[in-house]
This record gives C-alpha cells, structure tokens and sequence, in this order.
C-alpha cells in the first residue's frame, strides 16, 4: 500500500500502425500524492494525452500497454471494463480539451450533471438536481437553477469549460486528468477556468493532473512539473527548479520560447530547431540529440536514463529533480536557454 | 417536389431569425423543434391534410361501421350529398371504402414504420458503436435483405397469406422485414461519426458503460433521423401495399385497400370517373402529406439548426 493516490510505474505504450509500431510511451514513471498538482508538458506527439488516456484505461484497442498503473492502490491494467467503468468518474474523473465538443449537444447541462450523479449513486432525480444546482454554483455560473435547463449551445466556451468541471467534480473523484483544458479558450476566460478548477480542487480535495503545452499555465498551477519528449520524461522536478535550474537542454529550449510580457518586441524568441523525431520503430541515442547545440558522440549512440541531478538542492522523496541527459550537471548551471541561438541575430542579418 | 423543398427551406430561415431571439429563456430542444415545424407551411399543410383524413376516416367507421361492405342498391351513381364520392358498380358506398382503405392501410403502415424502428436502430447502432466483425456481419445481413427484390417476395409471399384470416397483419410483418434496413444503414452511419465524438469518450471518462453511452447518449443524438425515415417509411409501406393490392396480390376482398378500390375503379375510369378519382386522389393526399411532415420534421429536428448562436 502506498500513499499515492496515483502511481505509473514503467509505462509503455505502443500503437499497431501501417507505417509500424509507434513506441508513444516509453517507460514513464511518476507519482501523484492526494492533494498534488502534477503538470505534464512537452510538444505536441510527445505522448502527454497518451499517458492521462492510459492512466483510466481509455485507449484504443490498437494500442498494447505494458507497465503498472495504480489509482487509488488498484491496478487499472488488470481491471475488466465493468470496474473500470465504476471506477471511472468516482475515483478519477477527466476533462477534455474542448468544452465545444465534449458536451452532448441534445441535453441540457443539468441533465448531464444529474445523469453523471446518477451514474455512480443511488439518489433521486429530485436530489440530483438540487446537487447540480449546487455544484453549478460551485463553479461560479449564475442563475444556476436557470442554466441548468439551458443546453451546451447556449453556454459560452468558459462557461462550457466550467460546467465540464462541474460534472468532473460530481462524484469526489480523488484524482482529476484536465488535458489542456484551457487551451480551447480565449486568454482571459482561461485565467477564470484555472481559478475555477483551482477552487474545485480546493474544495473536493482532489489531486490533478494537469496536462498542457502551456508553460505558464503550469507555472501558476502546478507543484511538480513533468517535461515530456518523445513518449518519455526527460525532466522531472517541483516547479521552481524547473523554471529557474532547467537540466535538459529541452526544458531550455521550451522556457527560451515563451514570450515575455518585457521583452523587446523587435527580439525574436529563442526557437528549438527541427521538429520532434518520429515514434516509429527504434533509435538508438537521445531521442533529442538531433536538435540538442550541446551534442556530443554520447548522446547519438546511448540514450541517457532519467537520473538524479548531482547539483540540485532539493532531496525531498518523489520530489526530486532529475533529468535524462548525459550533461545534465552541466546543463543545470548554464542560463535559461543560453545554448540556443538567438535568432533575433540571424533576423538582423537575414534583413541587411 | 424538389422545387417545394427548397422554398420551404428559404421560408424556414427566415423563421429561424426570429425563433433565436436574444430572449434568454431557455427552449427545450423539443419546444424549438416544434417552433420550427410550425413556421413550415408545406409541413402544416400536410399536417392539416392528414389529420382530415384521419378524422373522416375514423368517424366513418364509428358512424357507419358497415358501410364499405353494405350494399346500397345505387348502383354507379355520381358522387352526390347522398353519397359523397359516389357509389361502386355494386352499389357500395365508395366514401365508406375509402375511409375503411384508409385505416386498413394506416394500420398496415403503423406497423411497418414500428418494427423498422426498432429492428433498424438495434442493428445499425450495434453495427456502428461496435463495428468490426459485428458490423460486417449485420451489414452483410443488410446488403442480403437489399438485393432480395422485395417485390417477388412480396408476390410469392402474398399468395400463401392472401387466404389467411388476418393477413393484414402478416402482410404488415411482411412489409417489416423488408423495410426496415434504410433506417439501419442511415442509424449506423450516426453512429460511426458519433461514437469518436469527444462527448462519448467524455461519458466514457465518467463511467458510462457501452449500453449507457448507445442507448442515453448516441441514439438521441439520432432521434431526427429516426423519426424522419419513420414517416418515410411510412409513406413508403402505404405505396407498397398499395401496389400489391393493385396486382390483386395484397389483400382481398371483404377487406379493403386503397389499392384495391383503384384498382378496382380503374376498369371503369373513362365512364365512372369518381370510382377511380377519389381512392387514386385520397392515396396521394396521404402519401404527399406523409412526405411534407417527413420534410418539415427533418428540418425542425435536426440539432445543428439549434445553434444559433453558439
């Protein structure tokens, strides 16, 4: 027995294509304590939505996954699909990318509610309703005893995003998945989406994944934050060390490309070249050696493990820092993003 | 017809403008389906045709319980106050038979249209949520059913049952088994797009299991289409009856069909014209107006005309 309530351990996950095997998880381990916020991020097809759809048994059948995955101390990967199905929704809860679509379009939103209430405990229609009302309120929609009865179309995409939350929150799921949940939504209403699933967590006590290739999503929101590259974590750590100490020329690459609100409109952001390998088949190497500045003989021949980093400060169990690069104390030390090229420069001279 | 559907469909959105109004009350999907039809004339007017005949039919029969087979002792007579659309060569009262065809063949088409329903919904939604070796299989039963010219079977059919007491019924069944394979192409055509909607694997992530998702959230999403093609069919099970009854294949007498008294009239049309018009008239009226409601619900029902503002 452990006190995670979430637990992956060597997750692997392959998809049968035409092209071949598609390796979309290799090997990736985490834990989620009660409570804890864990963000996932990385570019798109780094296996980010694989690894939340996995965790609740929800991918395709082409897909063969290997590995253990404990929720609440029971195994997901062993479980028929009627336990899945009491397990899902009670114990872990999801929300989707888009509210738009995620909603079904021919009922109203209390009826969604109640009917995700109902699925899982035994009350009345009466009480289900009153429980909807309630927890629309809980997500700040007002007039909620009037917006029960209105329809997804007639909600606004926060608000839809919102009452998505609702029905997550409708059972006391100890672990809520939120893959990108914000990232269908203007930026303003995202803030106001965060602050609602902030308070949902609040009050229902639920740890959260929180998967998003938004940087400063997480940073606002998350305790730990996994970087993910090619179906593998390749830096893990609490959000501090990964904002301010980065180990993996990756994570550099993704800090030096978010905007900042002070920097020089005239400087270009920093851009990691080339594009992410392809999953098919094997590689031999780090998977990011061939977009890496720092590459060296070692990194095409032998793929680094997710070790320890020697320099961190931090020690705390499950929190530790640690990265999957043969430089990484090294590259730990280095400036934000330093090591690649300031297009800014390539841009002045591109326009002499 | 095709001309008709298209400046039904241009009065339809003008109406649309003022039913998605900046009120902010909230309509029920229903109650914006019905507002729809409503403002639809083509679809009104077959109502209101419809239900005449219904209603004059039904009152008939109550009124006049035997008078399709009652004897009159006029015989060819014009259509008159007496007898409203005149008399047969017989001498039975050709209001009475028309309105008799017309419950004969209602009940027929009732029948037809319920086990299409449900014998096409269970097999085009479990061929199209499950798939794979399932969905081959009941397509595969379905192109069977298609390539069967219905109407031979229908013939060689028909003659074993013609005698039987109640063959309405078996041939209603009949009818049934035949038709109900458009409904299951067009529910697991739904289905195919609607199973890998987000919403299902949503429903999914919260605990819903197979029966759940197929039966509370994908076939409502399927219900215009259902109800359309029910009154399609409808139309459909009126004209097939029709035309056996006019072989002399479908019913036979002390019953009465449409078919049969056009049938029946037609040897007579160039001298006693009202004994072919109005049964001939009386199947049009029903299978257009048939057809207009299909129209006006099709349009009203279907979901993506709700978002009006989204």
């Amino acid at each position: 027995m452990s006190e995670n309530i979430l637990s992956i351990q060597d997750l692997n996950v392959d998809f049968q294509t035409e092209a071949g095997v598609v390796h979309a998880i290799r090997g990736v381990s985490f834990d989620l304590k009660p409570q804890e916020v864990i963000g996932i991020v990385g570019e798109s097809g780094s296996g980010k939505s694989v690894t939340s759809l996995a965790s609740i048994g929800l991918l395709a059948r082409s897909a063969t996954t290997t590995g253990t995955i404990l929720i609440d101390n029971q195994s997901v990967t062993t479980m028929s699909e009627k336990e899945l199905s009491n397990l899902r929704g009670t114990t872990v809860a999801m929300i989707f990318q888009d509210p738009m679509t995620s909603l079904n379009p021919v009922y109203t939103i209390g009826w969604q509610i109640v009917e995700a209430l109902r699925a899982h405990q035994k009350i009345s229609k009466k009480e289900a309703r009153v429980e909807a009302q309630r927890l629309l309120e809980l997500v700040g929609i007002p007039q909620a005893e009037k917006r029960l009865d209105n329809y997804p179309h007639e909600f606004s995409g926060g608000m839809r995003q919102r009452a998505v939350i609702a029905i997550a929150m409708a059972n006391q799921p100890k672990v809520i998945l939120a893959d990108e949940p914000t990232t269908a939504l203007d930026v303003t209403v995202q803030a106001q989406v965060l602050q609602t699933l902030r308070t949902a967590l609040e009050i229902s006590k639920a740890a959260l994944v929180l998967i998003t290739h938004d940087l400063g999503v997480i940073a606002g929101f998350a305790d730990r934050i996994l970087v993910m590259y090619a179906g593998r974590v390749v830096e893990s750590g609490l959000v501090d060390e990964i904002f301010y100490r980065p180990a993996m020329p990756y994570t550099h690459g993704l800090l030096g490309s978010i905007p900042s609100i002070d920097s020089v409109s005239s400087v270009r952001l920093r851009q990691i070249p080339g594009s992410p390998p392809t999953m098919v088949g094997t590689h031999t190497g780090c998977p990011f050696a061939a977009r890496c500045p720092l590459r060296k003989e070692i990194c095409l021949t032998e793929e680094p493990e997710l070790k320890l980093v020697a320099a961190s400060t931090n020690s705390s169990i499950g929190s530790e820092h640690r990265s999957a690069c043969h430089f990484a104390d090294e590259v730990v030390e280095m400036p934000v993003a330093s090591m690649f090229p300031d297009s800014s420069e390539d841009f002045s001279e591109e326009s002499k | 017809m095709k001309t008709n559907v298209t400046a039904e469909t241009d009065v339809k959105e003008d109406t649309d403008l003022d039913s998605s109004g900046m009120s902010g009350e909230s309509r029920s999907q229903w109650a914006l389906a019905r507002r729809r039809f409503f403002h639809d004339r083509l679809a009104i007017f077959g109502l209101i045709i419809f239900s005449l005949i219904i209603i004059g039919s039904i009152a008939e029969i109550v009124l006049n319980p035997s008078g399709y087979q009652d004897l009159t002792g006029d015989y060819n007579q014009a259509p008159s106050w007496h007898h409203l659309f005149g008399t047969t060569t017989i001498g039975i009262d050709l209001f009475s038979a028309c309105m008799k065809g017309v419950l004969q063949d209602l009940q027929i088409a009732l029948i037809v249209s319920v086990m299409s329903v449900v014998l096409g919904t269970t097999v085009g939604a479990l061929a199209g949520y499950y798939g794979g070796k399932l969905d081959t299989f009941l397509m595969r039963l379905v192109d069977l059913i298609l390539v069967v010219p219905g109407l031979a079977i229908l013939i060689v059919l028909s003659n074993q049952i013609s005698g039987k007491g109640n063959a309405s019924l078996y041939l209603a069944f009949l009818l049934g088994a035949l038709s109900w394979t458009y409904i299951a192409r067009l529910v697991r055509a739904e289905f195919l797009s609607l199973r890998e909607r987000t919403f299902v694997e949503a429903a999914r992530a919260l605990g819903a299991d197979n029966r759940r998702i197929i039966f509370r959230h994908l076939i409502p999403n399927c219900i215009g289409t259902i109800t359309v093609n029910a009154t399609l069919t409808i139309a459909g099970a009126i004209l097939l009856e029709s035309t056996l009854s006019f072989l002399g294949l479908g019913l036979v007498p002390p019953e009465v069909s449409l078919g049969m008294l056009v049938q029946q009239g037609e040897e007579a049309a160039t001298t006693q014209w009202w004994q072919f018009a109005f049964p001939a008239s009386i199947l049009l009226l029903i299978i257009l107006s048939v057809f207009f409601i299909g129209d006006g619900l099709q349009s009203a029902l279907d979901p993506r005309k709700n978002r009006a503002r989204s």
